[in-house]
Order: C-alpha cells, then sequence, then structure tokens
C-alpha cells in the first residue's frame, strides 16, 4: 500500500501464483508496509467489544446512526489526507468546517437579503472554504512560512470569525429542507440497492479494464481468482451495508455523501496525473521539482481540497442539529479528523497513504465514540481509549518507516 | 592545441560541444574559456580536484547557470541553454548525484515522473508506462529488479542509480551527464553501474561521466577531460594514456603531456 499505484495494478505486477503474492506481501510486510491489516483487526476488535458490552450497539438503527455520527468527521479527515500527503498539516479545518457551518446557516437564513436556496447555501460555503485553503495554501507555498503555523492562525482567526458572526444571536436555526436534507434524507430502499449495484459494477468494470489492457501490454495479469475475490468482497460489503441499513429506514443521504466523496478523491489521488504528482511531493520535493512538476501548485490544490473537505464537513454537521451555535468548530473535530487520516494509516512524514484509509480510520473514531456513549461511560474513557489508539498508529507509523529505510539500503 | 583537435573532429561530428565558455560568480572565475566535447556513442570523463569547475560546466550545461562568455554547439549547430527546459529540449539530462528519486513511488512511477501518460480524463495510463519501463530497463540489461512496482525505497543503491540512469535514458536524450555515479556504491553494484553506463554508449548516447575515481574512469572512459581551476588541461585518449598522467595534470596542470584526442 505504500506504493500510489492503484491496488489492482499493484496486486497484478506480481506473479500469478497464490504463494507468489502471500511472499511478496510478506516481503512488503517485513519492509514495512502493513497495510490495512492493523485497521481491519481494529473495526473487528472494536465491534467484538462493544458487541459484547452492549445489544444495542450491533443493530440496524445503531449502524445507520453511525453513518450519521461519523460522516462529518470522515469526510474532514478526507481533506486532511492530501496535506500529509505532501508532508504538512492543517490545524485550521475544525474551524473551517465551523465557519462553513455558519455560512450555509447565514445563507439559507429566511427572511434574510441572503435567503438563497439550499444547494447555493451549500455552494457558497464551501466555495468559502476553498477560498480559505487557496489563502492559507499560497503563503506556506509562496511564502515558505510553516504550514503550522499558517494554520495556527487560520484556526484562531475562524474561531474568531464564527463568534463575531453568531455573536449577537449565538445560534441560527436552519428551516432550508435541502441543507437539512444532507444529513438526515434517508434514500428509498431500492435505491440503496441500487447504488451498491452501480458501486460493484464500478469496481468491477475498474478490475477488468486493468486486467484486458494489462493483458493486451503483455504485462503480467496476476492471479484472477484473487481480483474476483476482491471485488466480491468489497461489493459484498456495499450489499451488507444497504441491507443492514434497509432493516431500519434505509441508507442515510449522508452515507452516500461520504462513499461519493471517498470515490472522487480515491480516484483522484490514485489515478490521475495530480494524485501521482501529490505523491511525489510528499515523498521528495526537490525530485518532483527537477522532473518539472510545479510544486508550488500542488502544494496549494493539496490545502485548497483540505479546506473544502473541510467545509463539507461542517455542512454536514449543521444540518445534522438543524442549526448552528457557537460551540460548532471546536471540540474534537479538528483531532477527530487528523487521527482518522493518521489511524487509517496516512503518514505524518509525507507520501505514504490512501484516501480510503480516512474512512477506516473515521469507522474506528466513530465507533469508538458511538460505543462508549451506548455503554454509558464517562466521557474520559472516550478520549483516552482514542488517544492510545492515535499514538499505536503513529507508532506504527513511525516503525513502519524505520524498517522500510533499514530494508531499502 | 585544442583548436587543431576540434577541426580535425568535425569530420566525425561532436554531438555536444563547449568553445571557450567562461562563467564567473562575482571575483571567482569558475570556468576561464572552456573547450569540452562529446560525441555520439563516446564516454567521455570529466576528472579533477574539487573547485575545477566540473560542477559549473555541468550547470551551465544542463541550463541552470547561463555562461557568461563562449558559445555551445549541439550537432554542429550554435545553441544557447538559458533554462532546464531549453536543455531538456535539446535532449541533454543530468543524474546529480543525490538521484531525485522518489522513494516512496515505485519504478514505473519514477521513469516517468513529470511525464506521465494520461487519457482525456486525466486518468494514467499504467499499462503502456508499466511496458515501456520493463522494456526500456530490459534494453539496457537491468534485471537486478524483482519488479517494476517496487517502491524505490525498496532498492539498493546500485538499483536506484540504474533507474535514475534508465530513466535519463528513457526519453531519447542524446547527451546524459552522470555526476559521481559510482560514489555511493559498493564493489559489485559499482561494476553494474558502469556496465550499464557502457550501454549507453554501446545505443549512441553521449556519456558524460564525471567521476573522483580514476579506476572507475579507466574503465569506461573512451576519453578523458581534464579540469585545473576552472580551465581544460587536456583531453586524453584512455588507451594512450595511465592514471599516473591524469593524476599529474589534475594537480599539477600539463597540458601539453596529454596526446590530442
Amino acid at each position: 500500500m505504500s506504493s500510489a499505484a492503484p491496488a489492482e495494478v499493484q496486486a497484478a505486477a506480481v506473479d500469478g501464483s497464490l504463494a507468489a503474492i502471500a511472499r511478496a506481501r510478506w516481503e512488503a510486510l517485513k519492509g514495512g508496509d502493513v497495510g490495512f491489516l492493523p485497521v481491519l483487526v481494529g473495526i473487528v476488535a472494536i465491534t467484538a467489544f462493544f458487541t459484547a458490552k452492549t445489544s444495542i450497539f450491533f443493530t440496524a438503527v445503531n449502524f445507520s446512526n453511525l453513518i450519521g455520527q461519523m460522516a462529518g468527521t470522515t469526510v474532514i479527515a478526507i481533506g486532511v489526507v492530501f496535506v500529509l500527503l505532501i508532508g504538512e498539516i492543517d490545524l485550521s479545518v475544525g474551524y473551517v468546517s465551523g465557519i462553513a457551518s455558519v455560512a450555509v446557516a447565514e445563507f439559507q437564513m429566511a427572511g434574510s437579503s441572503h435567503d438563497y436556496p439550499g444547494l447555493v447555501a451549500i455552494g457558497l460555503a464551501i466555495g468559502i472554504g476553498a477560498a480559505i485553503g487557496l489563502v492559507q495554501g499560497s503563503i506556506i507555498a509562496f511564502l515558505g512560512v510553516p504550514s503550522f503555523v499558517v494554520t495556527l492562525a487560520g484556526l484562531l482567526v475562524a474561531q474568531g470569525m464564527i463568534i463575531n458572526l453568531l455573536g449577537t444571536q449565538g445560534v441560527i436555526g436552519i428551516q432550508d429542507k435541502q441543507v437539512n436534507d444532507v444529513a438526515n434524507y434517508v434514500l428509498t430502499k431500492n435505491t440503496g440497492w441500487i447504488v451498491a449495484a452501480i458501486f460493484t459494477g464500478g469496481l468491477a468494470l475498474a478490475t477488468l479494464g486493468a486486467y484486458l489492457s494489462r493483458r493486451r501490454a503483455g504485462l503480467p495479469t496476476g492471479n484472477v481468482a484473487l481480483a474476483v475475490l476482491r471485488v466480491v468482497f468489497y461489493g459484498g460489503l456495499a450489499f451488507a451495508a444497504v441491507a443492514v441499513c434497509n432493516h431500519y429506514r434505509g441508507v442515510p443521504l449522508v452515507g452516500l455523501v461520504v462513499l461519493f466523496v471517498v470515490v472522487l478523491f480515491s480516484y483522484l489521488a490514485g489515478r490521475t496525473t495530480f494524485g501521482r504528482h501529490v505523491y511525489a511531493v510528499g515523498g521528495n520535493a526537490e525530485a518532483a521539482r527537477r522532473a518539472g512538476i510545479n510544486v508550488k501548485l500542488i502544494r496549494i490544490l493539496c490545502f485548497v481540497i483540505c479546506s473544502s473537505c473541510a467545509a463539507l464537513g461542517g455542512v454536514i454537521f449543521a444540518s445534522r442539529l438543524n442549526s448552528v451555535d457557537l460551540t460548532f468548530g471546536g471540540g474534537t473535530i479538528l483531532l477527530d479528523a487528523i487521527s482518522a487520516a493518521v489511524i487509517g494509516g496516512v503518514s505524518l512524514f509525507g507520501g505514504r497513504g490512501k484516501v480510503v484509509g480516512a474512512l477506516f480510520g473515521g469507522l474506528i473514531i466513530g465507533m469508538i465514540s458511538n460505543g462508549t456513549d451506548l455503554v454509558g461511560s464517562a466521557d474520559w474513557v472516550k478520549y483516552v481509549t482514542t488517544g492510545l489508539i492515535l499514538l499505536a498508529a503513529v507508532t506504527l507509523d513511525t516503525v513502519a518507516r524505520r524498517r522500510q529505510a533499514a530494508v531499502g539500503r | 592545441m585544442i583548436q587543431t583537435v576540434r577541426m580535425s573532429e568535425t569530420a566525425t561530428a561532436t554531438t555536444l560541444e563547449l568553445r571557450g565558455v567562461s562563467k564567473s560568480f562575482g571575483s571567482v572565475e569558475a570556468l576561464r574559456s572552456v573547450d569540452f566535447e562529446v560525441r555520439d556513442g563516446e564516454v567521455m570523463a570529466l576528472v579533477g580536484d574539487n573547485g575545477a569547475g566540473k560542477s559549473t560546466l555541468i550547470k551551465c550545461v544542463a541550463g541552470i547557470y547561463s555562461i557568461d562568455d563562449g558559445e555551445l554547439y549541439f550537432d554542429g549547430k550554435r545553441v544557447s541553454i538559458h533554462s532546464p527546459k531549453d536543455a531538456a529540449k535539446l535532449g541533454i539530462e543530468v543524474v546529480y548525484q543525490d538521484l531525485a528519486l522518489c522513494d516512496n513511488l515505485d519504478v514505473v512511477q519514477n521513469m516517468y515522473l513529470g511525464r506521465e501518460e494520461r487519457d482525456f480524463l486525466f486518468r494514467l495510463k499504467e499499462s503502456p508506462m508499466e511496458q515501456k519501463t520493463a522494456e526500456t530497463l530490459a534494453s539496457l540489461s537491468v534485471t537486478t529488479l524483482k519488479s517494476v512496482r517496487q517502491p524505490v525505497a525498496t532498492l539498493s543503491g546500485g538499483q536506484r542509480q540504474s533507474v535514475a540512469v534508465s530513466r535519463a535514458v528513457m526519453w531519447n536524450n542524446r547527451v546524459v551527464f552522470l555526476d559521481e555515479p559510482t560514489a555511493a556504491l559498493g564493489v559489485a553494484q559499482t561494476r553494474q553501474v558502469l556496465a550499464l553506463v557502457k550501454r549507453l554508449a554501446e545505443q549512441g548516447i553521449a556519456v558524460v561521466i564525471v567521476s573522483h575515481n580514476l579506476i572507475d574512469v579507466f574503465e569506461v572512459a573512451d576519453r578523458i577531460t581534464v579540469l585545473r581551476l576552472g580551465r581544460n588541461v587536456g583531453v586524453y585518449e584512455r588507451d594512450k594514456t595511465n592514471q599516473q598522467q591524469i593524476v599529474q595534470a589534475i594537480t599539477a596542470g600539463k597540458p601539453d603531456v596529454g596526446a590530442p584526442a
């Protein structure tokens, strides 16, 4: 997973026999590339733990709730992935999401001079996020100010702006249906099935396309059975998720939004020139520059993506509560989002990790938060657990890097 | 004398030629009216002590510095190089000592870095890129790689150097400068890279190798240009000289000793 090539390309590049694949995987593991193994183990362990503790955890109702609870953080974490990939950090995502929450509430406010339709309000909020990213990214790329400081300043400015905007009334209710639907609309059961089918079909087509193009080029095509198994596994997960949701009310729209963002940015990071250059800048910025890559532009675009995702996350938060107040953007949003990306295997040192990791990381953080609430543990348990898992993830990343350096020479 | 050398060579056509190139940094004259040439299919070594002007010469040709005085000829035609893009357009590639590879990317991705093939959806065309990479490496007999989808971080020093050199070749470059390609390598890996250098020349590429290691130089070079304090003190044919003579030229500068190349 350390390489930026699409999974099916990496899988296919190894000789076809299962033994060879297992050996290659083992070599990669020894080289410090643990892939998603720890994350998957973590998800299973947390599920088992809370299922044993409370009968509510492993139910259709709670699964639907979980999707709503983790959606905002996960979308923000996906943006954070891009900033981490180039070896930078964005501390402003929490309050930038708060700004977007306030913005979307302002722009839909009935009876005001700026009462726009819901979708326009959402677009404006995300646009504001993009603009913040453009400013922060430009300062970092052109002036060389460390991203830590620039985004720390951004954090404070954004927090101040939220207080300023909400100051007099302290809260804005959201009446607009489109805005509220983002986090609260539920797809009909049939639509849910169609989404799962499209997802599985898309995955199958991508896998088939890669297989055919490799065969045409006379390259090793890998183990076909394993490729089919991979499609069946992820397709099965999608159908299972829809089945569980449909058991209650149906798939929440916000789940579809998260899926869309994951697929879109996975495509961008894994299959386009831009994504390749992001990994290159994170791996060796000087090499990227000498290869003719516009390093400054890549840096700026990553911060724009990050802040835009943060803004979309803010819209989801606002929509979920049908209102915004002074607590928006604060709390654990920032740390949860960065933790989600890091737990999902994205390296803090740049150049390693995948977008889909943010989804897994967001799931883990969401499950801990959801589970501890259900069990009725005190808040401190939630913080301590999340903290320890984050520490474990970063330690794993650091050790993996050292292993890789040791194997490399 | 160098003038007569050049005249006699015009028949066999030089690929890249510098005539009377000078470059100063303030009061420091890094290059003083230096002549230099390299032909297709030839390995030219560029040697000299620290501060002799080797790096400056490379950077002038690579378009990182622009020259103060003198002329550059490519295929006999007068050219000017003001930026790395000019150099790349002519087909001059420099493989720097620190290799400029991305550790986190695999071999294919590094070979195509900044020149990725893509379709109308901005999608990377992975298969053709992988195929071409495998072909290029095979044509240069770089056979020690397990897979072209290995991250560069997992490669040995010699393999990394081979990838960096192969990248320079893949883009149909005419002249390849190698800056200290064997500096950090062990014995076996050095041999591997030197063999690669010879194969480049066999493919008709004009290769310039900068090295402090005269054993390596005598193993691969056809001719040796010695720089001393910013001047070209002689061009020697490998078969008509010896290490002692070169060392003397490097340290004391004896322009008359060298047999004209």
